[in-house]
């Protein structure tokens, strides 16, 4: 199964919410869009369902144009950021009503209902109305009621995102295993790069309207093809600084250098971007080539586990995330090492050269 | 007393009461009682006013046409204003806002300004003295009111939901009628009270409109004057009753009312 999407593109107005876009996402795995707030996620989504008309393009499922088929007769099913059930049914009804409106029989509903409500541990709530429910089970209703018909495009907008720290971890466990067996295009849209790492698949960066990458979710990580996908694809943000390369030497901004290796060594000479993971830049001497960096802290944060340390750097912000408790006085300057084997280079356009 | 702030609910209570209890006290006085002396209750008590309504159709009429047109306002001017209420809260199209903000002006012009014009247009039609004539006047600022106060209520509704809906593939006029009105089903209690309270208060349309099968309750209440004066416990009962359908419909809306106002609609 597979779902194309052929120089889509959505324009409002004078705003253009999505630049023409090409895509195949397919069957098995998660397809992620990772973005943040208005970078099109949602918009994107509803094109996909049929919710909203493309101005541009068109789109095909397992190669058929579904372009102009209204949404009730495409077999897709959403599920919201914010809890959508229909409050005047119970949680049963919600759960069976795409089954009612195809008109299947009473059993069929009746089992597969119990079913979905046995897998999302809805079981005891069945005679309940939506509004009696907490958040985590309201969305869990969600959930059945977007599993239950066996879509062929199942569309997940930040479904965890409203939802407290504990929960999000139960679902976000349960999220594979629900889409497991299924034979359906899974598309999720995410802010939190945690998440795409956490599902695979495959990831979409979306930047201001744009698809910037698409890939395997660990290759789009690992191999960032421009600034933008790299900073959507980076939290805390990614840190980037001017570097200058004269002969085997590079020098950062700040005034740190060391000698070129690897991809980078076959640079020519000239001015690049250096972009560094914040959990490559650490307290205490690690990785293969850590290079010594000084920065005013500015900003601490310890959780139980790591610590946080933002820096002025060369004019920028640059965070530190590392293990351990290491604590750091606000103004003080500190001594961090960066490890520059992991930097990624980039140049004046912004796209990856080197790294 | 220790704390004398409670006293101002109590004489706030007092004073609107007051009116009230007057009106009822009258009606179970006769008129030579209420002329004749002042007595904080009945001491003649008689329910004779009320037996004479109920008698005598050219009074109990008077009931039974203004809650023909009343109702048939109601249902009216509500389901008209559902699917307005529904666009204006939807979509957005040319000059919605400037169309929203003109619906709302014509409740703001005086009943009187189009009093000439319906009477002309009624009896040119023939439909001077029914209960559409009124029915269809009171739209004039019933229907602003609903889209209103329904398009709020409408607006509280997530778009995601009718999304959620159309996915599940429910078409539009099934999850209108199966999802929607339900789920907002407090807003149009709430439209629907204020379309029967307006209409039932208002006076110069519904008088100027009929004249003798449709003649609302308070027309006929102007005409008690007679050889003797006015029969002012008679009128006092009219009142009485009048008060009762408005009171009986705000019972039903009550918990309703106060989330209209929490929309800031009402």
């Amino acid at each position: 199964m597979s779902l194309e999407l052929i120089d889509v593109s959505k324009r409002v107005g004078v705003e253009q919410h999505i630049y023409p876009t090409n895509l195949t996402l397919e069957a098995g795995g998660m397809n992620i869009l990772l973005g943040t707030t208005l970078s099109g996620k949602t918009t994107l989504m509803q094109l996909m369902a049929g919710l909203d008309k493309l101005t541009t393009g068109s789109i095909r499922f397992n190669g058929e144009d579904v372009t102009r088929t209204a949404v009730q007769k495409r077999n897709v099913s959403m599920v919201y950021q914010q809890f959508i059930n229909y409050p005047n049914f119970s949680v049963f009804e919600n759960i069976a009503s795409p089954l009612r409106v195809a008109r299947m029989a009473e059993d069929e509903i009746k089992r597969r209902v119990c079913e979905m409500a046995e897998l999302l541990k809805l079981s005891g709530m069945l005679d309940r109305r939506p509004s009696e429910l907490s958040g985590g089970q309201q969305q869990r209703t969600a959930m059945a009621r977007a599993l239950v018909k066996d879509a062929d495009l199942v569309l997940l907008d930040e479904p965890l995102a409203n939802l407290d720290f504990k929960l999000r971890e139960e679902l976000r466990d349960e999220l594979p295993r629900l889409f497991a067996n299924r034979e359906c295009v899974v598309v999720y849209a995410t802010t939190e790069p945690v998440e795409a790492l956490l599902f695979g698949g495959k990831t979409a960066t979306l930047h201001k309207g744009r698809v910037t990458q698409f890939g395997p979710t660990g290759d789009v990580y690992r191999k960032p093809q421009d600034l933008v996908s790299a900073e959507v694809f980076s939290e805390p943000p990614i840190n980037h600084a001017q570097v200058t390369k004269n002969g085997e030497t590079l020098t950062l901004v700040s005034g740190a250098s060391w000698s070129a290796t690897g991809q980078a060594a076959a640079l020519p000479d000239g001015t690049y971007t250096l972009g560094l993971r914040p959990h490559h830049v650490t307290p205490a001497q690690s990785g293969s080539q850590p290079v010594e960096v000084d920065g005013n802290v500015m900003v601490t944060e310890l959780s139980g586990s790591e610590s946080v340390v933002h820096f002025h750097l060369g004019g920028r912000t640059w965070v530190s995330q590392s293990h351990g408790i290491h604590p750091f006085e606000v103004g003080e300057q500190a001594t961090l090492y960066a490890d520059v084997s992991q930097a990624f280079y980039f140049d004046a356009s912004g796209a990856l050269i080197a790294g | 007393m220790k704390n004398p702030s409670r006293f101002v609910p109590a004489l706030y209570i007092f004073f609107l009461m007051l009116p009230i209890y007057w009106l009822i006290n009258m009606s179970f006085k006769t008129t030579n009682e209420i002329l004749g002396s002042f007595s904080l209750w009945p001491r003649e008590f008689t329910t004779e006013n009320y037996v004479a309504i109920f008698t005598d159709p050219t009074w109990y009429m008077g009931y039974v046409n203004s809650l023909a047109y009343v109702s048939l306002n109601t249902v009216l001017s509500v389901s008209v204003a559902l699917p307005a209420a529904y666009a204006f809260s939807r979509y957005r199209f040319l000059g919605d806002k400037h169309l929203f903000f003109w619906l709302l002006t014509n409740r703001m012009a005086p009943p009187a300004v189009f009093a000439l014009p319906f009477f002309q247009l009624y009896s040119a039609v023939g439909l001077f003295d029914t209960y559409w004539a009124v029915a269809l006047a009171h739209t004039l600022f019933n229907i602003p009111l609903a889209v209103w106060i329904l398009e709020g209520f409408m607006s509280g509704v997530p778009k995601e939901l009718d999304e959620t809906a159309y996915v599940d593939g429910y078409s539009f006029p099934r999850f209108f009628v199966k999802i929607f009105i339900p789920t907002i089903a407090a807003g149009i209690g709430v439209a629907a009270f204020f379309c029967f309270m307006f209409s039932w208060v208002e006076l110069l349309l519904a008088k100027t409109l009929t004249s003798v099968a449709a003649k609302p309750i308070a027309a006929v209440m102007t005409r008690t004057a007679s050889t003797s004066g006015y029969e002012l416990g008679l009128l006092a009962a009219a009142g009485t009753l009048t008060i009762i359908p408005g009171a009986f419909v705000i019972y039903f809306v009550r918990n309703y009312i106060a989330r209209g106002f929490a929309l800031g609609r009402v």
